[in-house]
């Protein structure tokens, strides 16, 4: 027995730049696969949601407003985050998750690595997708017509639980090299990773509220989620039938942008899959102008 | 204001014809060619500001448009009568401007659909697969023939619709060729619209859509599903399906393989039962926003394993904001043709005006003289600029809505100037048919419901503001995102507020202003997807795997 007692962490949620407990004052535990205690992590409720999903709409506009360049390097800074908590984060996700031997080759290591490769790849994105989904149009008649994708506004993420670092940052990059603020539910599987990469977004100039990350049990708030009004779009991955139909049917609340992936594990760490504008597409708006061009 | 005066201009009507008089429904049917609506019609003009010198003389539009008794579906390239041919199986279809029967029309059943949608899967894989400039080439006979017959099917929409033959003749069905001409063109070089990525077709399309451009809508839908190699099942709306059974006509005249296209005919039912079939794989509706979330409703829950797509161009409040620094004489121009365009019945209607306080007066002066310039009356006429209300179920919530507007203490503002008025409210006055004359409101108030809730008619609702900042936080303060209309001369503002307002389209110094190689729909609760334009091609394309 080692004569220091080791601290064991809490981890809190992610809203608004702050790391607040549930204000319901839950938490969960969280258990390695031998069945240790690894931490402990805070459990969202419907209120936590609500206050993030303000907090990001507060945050959106500032974040939509901001230069695609700028949106880029802070995208690049977090990846560089993440790469710099790669340890900590790979060791969670062997710990709780599997490692080599349930995932694979696909270690830890493997998915950050994927992890900070999706965020490199969105950051480039940032000031390139408006110019391959948007264009002019050549009308018939003297005007001027051109259209450009705009963010769709606050984009909930529900992710999945296999791999669950990698598929949080991958349904939330596309939406964030946007314009969007996301608010995102890690999957109750592990919710660990998403709360040590909610530590690296504290830290990457992203302005609090646009991106949010929630642990808890996610079923909780799938419904809370695709019934909220103020939520414009959900980018969802690896939910059962029944989760899945409640988040589509959340478009007849508020005509919210429903996206529900199905991807087997591997196929999320294919760029080719993964990284390509028309992930980006679901969560713009095309905006088409008009102006006369004669006199 | 004009409003006050209680006469009601019967002098300078001409006197009602036999048929006139008659009740709806007896005129004898098949020959219900043009001019019926000029008799009974109040030449609004004949009392306009201008007094009596420079009345226009009537110009009916004279073509004559043969139109059968009775209407089938038209399923796998035939037409069939609906499976529940009975007294029941047919329903009318009238003329809103004479309100007598044009023909009958087929009530296709859940079973009828069912067959419609049978046809078009078993068409799917050759369609799909067909060499990609041979789909073209027959959306480009489409295009051509649809240009060769364009008097007819104007004519047509017209009497179906009580649009102004003067829109549906230079706007509806040019653009409709131009629909079919733009994505005929796709069908062969989709791989380059979709960069990274191979599109394939999704299958069968369930669309859905309204009677406000009863053909446009048509080729809106059908014209992009089928250059992109999908097969259609259409229905058209209740009151307008004739033009699109003429657009079947034409299909089998370019002999268009059986089962691409089916038109399946009826009302609200008959429309439910084709968005939640469930060998359906994509839905497209355009309509209203209730109607919208109830098939969204659908179809999250009949799309189980394979979700079915869907996209949905729905309603709107759009605003017109107008700038004291604009080209006040366009912008008039452009505030006339945002809203009473169509009779206001356009969902991307610029409903909301937004006029900057400093010249709210002047503004308000210029439109009341241009509005009453404006003729209403005979669609058939060529000089008609508003025509007849689609439905008297619509002149009815048009009415519903006026008076809201006067109970909740807006002003209402009619045509006519020095006290000239033809009736105390827009929607009187006249013998038969649906009419309402174009009206606004002053002293809204952005809590009223006329300042909220869509319309659909010839009705504008004149608000204030300061700065560009309140013009733009009242015109994004609605669920809508449809469209916006800003004048200004000033280019760096115009900018800067387009990119502001919460708009699928926003018109600069202009306004309803339409494209084939535009994108066209909604942010917010307008709906999503496009319409039109390179854009447009993504609702009916796969880009998975």
């Amino acid at each position: 027995m080692s004569d220091r007692l080791e601290v064991l962490k809490t981890y809190k949620l992610f809203i608004d730049g702050k790391f607040p407990r549930s204000e319901s004052g839950r938490s969960m535990v969280v258990h390695d696969r031998a069945g240790r205690v690894v931490a402990h992590a805070s459990r969202a409720s419907r209120k936590d949601l609500r206050e993030a999903v303000e907090a990001a709409r507060r945050a959106q506009t500032g974040w939509a407003g901001a230069t695609a360049y700028n949106r880029g390097q802070v995208l690049y800074r977090l990846a560089e985050m993440i790469e710099g908590k790669a340890a900590e984060l790979a060791s969670l996700i062997d710990a709780c998750e599997g490692g080599k031997q349930n995932l694979g080759t696909e270690s830890g290591a493997v998915e950050v690595r994927a992890c900070v490769d999706r965020l490199v790849a969105y950051a480039g994105w940032a000031d390139k997708y408006s110019q391959v989904l948007g264009c002019n149009n050549p009308v018939a008649g003297p005007y001027y017509n051109f259209t450009v994708p705009e963010p769709t506004g606050v984009v909930c993420v529900l992710a999945p639980a296999s791999p669950s670092l990698l598929g949080l940052i991958a349904l939330a990059a596309p939406a964030l090299c946007a314009g969007n603020a996301v608010v995102a539910v890690a999957s109750g599987a592990n919710p660990l990773p998403a709360a040590v990469l909610a530590e690296g977004v504290a830290t990457c100039d992203l302005p609090g509220g646009v991106l949010n990350i929630l642990t808890t049990q996610q079923d909780e708030l799938t419904q809370h989620a695709a019934s909220h009004r103020d939520i414009d779009a959900i980018h969802a991955a690896g939910l059962d039938e029944k989760n899945a139909e409640l988040v589509r049917a959340g478009v007849a609340e508020n005509l919210k942008r429903v996206v529900v992936r199905s991807l087997d594990r591997a196929d999320w760490f294919d760029p080719r899959l993964c990284e390509n504008p028309w992930w980006i597409e679901s969560f713009v708006e095309m905006k088409t102008m008009w102006h006369p061009a004669s006199v | 204001m004009a409003r006050t005066s209680p006469k009601q201009s019967t002098s300078k009507r001409t006197t009602p014809t036999k048929q006139a008089t008659k009740p709806a429904g007896t005129t004898p049917r098949g020959k219900a060619g043009s001019g019926t609506a000029a008799q009974n019609m109040p030449v609004s003009s004949a009392k306009s500001s201008r007094g009596d010198t420079w009345d226009y003389a009537p110009a009916p539009e004279t073509v004559k448009v043969a139109i059968a008794d009775r209407y089938d579906l038209f399923i796998n390239g035939e037409f069939v009568p609906p499976r529940d041919g009975g007294a029941d199986g047919y329903f009318d279809t009238i003329n809103p401007a004479t309100e007598a029967t044009l023909s009958r029309v087929a009530q296709g059943s859940a079973e009828d659909v069912d067959r419609a949608v049978r046809a078009a899967r078993e068409a799917f894989p050759m369609w799909s697969a067909l060499k990609p400039i041979e789909r073209a080439k027959y959306i480009f006979r489409l295009a051509r023939r649809i240009q060769e017959r364009a008097r007819e099917l104007a004519v047509l929409e017209t009497l179906d619709s009580g649009k102004p033959i003067k829109e549906s003749r230079d706007v509806d069905v040019p653009l409709v060729a131009g629909h079919f001409f733009y994505h005929a063109g796709w069908a062969d070089k989709l791989a380059y619209a979709f960069p990274g990525r191979t599109p394939r077709a999704i299958g069968v399309c369930a669309q859905v859509i309204p009677w406000n451009f009863p053909l446009l809508m048509a080729a809106w839908k059908l014209a992009p599903a089928l250059a992109c190699g999908n097969t259609c099942v259409l229905k058209p709306a209740e009151t307008t399906p004739l033009s699109a059974l003429r657009l079947a006509e034409i299909c089998r005249e370019i002999e268009l393989p059986p089962g691409v296209v089916n038109i399946v005919t009826g009302d609200g039912r008959t429309g439910a039962a084709l968005v939640s079939h469930p060998d359906v794989d994509k839905v497209a509706f355009t309509g209203s926003t209730d109607v919208g979330k109830k098939i969204a409703k659908s179809v999250a829950s009949t799309g189980a394993g394979t979700s079915k797509r869907l996209t949905l161009e729905l309603g709107g409040k759009s605003a017109n904001i107008i700038f004291e620094d604009a080209s006040i004489d366009q912008a008039i121009e452009g505030i006339i043709s945002g809203i009473y365009f169509n009779q206001g019945e356009v969902c991307c209607a610029g409903s909301r005006l937004l006029v900057q306080e400093s010249i709210l007066d002047r503004v308000v002066k210029k439109l009341r003289v241009r509005m009453a310039s404006l003729r209403v009356g005979d669609p058939m006429d060529k000089n008609t600029d508003v025509g007849a209300v689609n439905s008297s179920q619509q002149l009815a919530t048009v009415k519903k809505y006026l008076a809201l507007g006067i109970e909740e203490g807006a002003e209402l503002v009619l045509p006519g100037v020095r006290g000239e008025v033809e009736a105390q409210t827009p929607t009187r006055g006249f013998a038969k048919g649906y009419f309402c004359r174009p009206c606004f409101f002053t002293d809204v108030q952005p809590s009223h419901t006329i300042a909220r809730e869509e319309i659909f008619g010839p009705v504008l609702s004149v608000m204030s503001f300061r700065t560009p900042e309140e013009a733009i936080s009242r015109a994004n303060n609605t669920p809508y995102g449809l469209a916006a209309g800003v004048w200004t001369d000033k280019g760096s503002k115009i900018f800067d507020v387009a990119r502001k307002l919460k708009a699928g389209v926003v018109w600069m110094n202009t306004y309803n202003k339409f494209d084939p190689a535009s994108p066209f729909g909604g942010f917010k609760e307008s709906g999503f997807g496009r319409e039109g334009g390179v854009q447009g091609l993504r609702a009916y394309v796969k880009l998975d795997s």
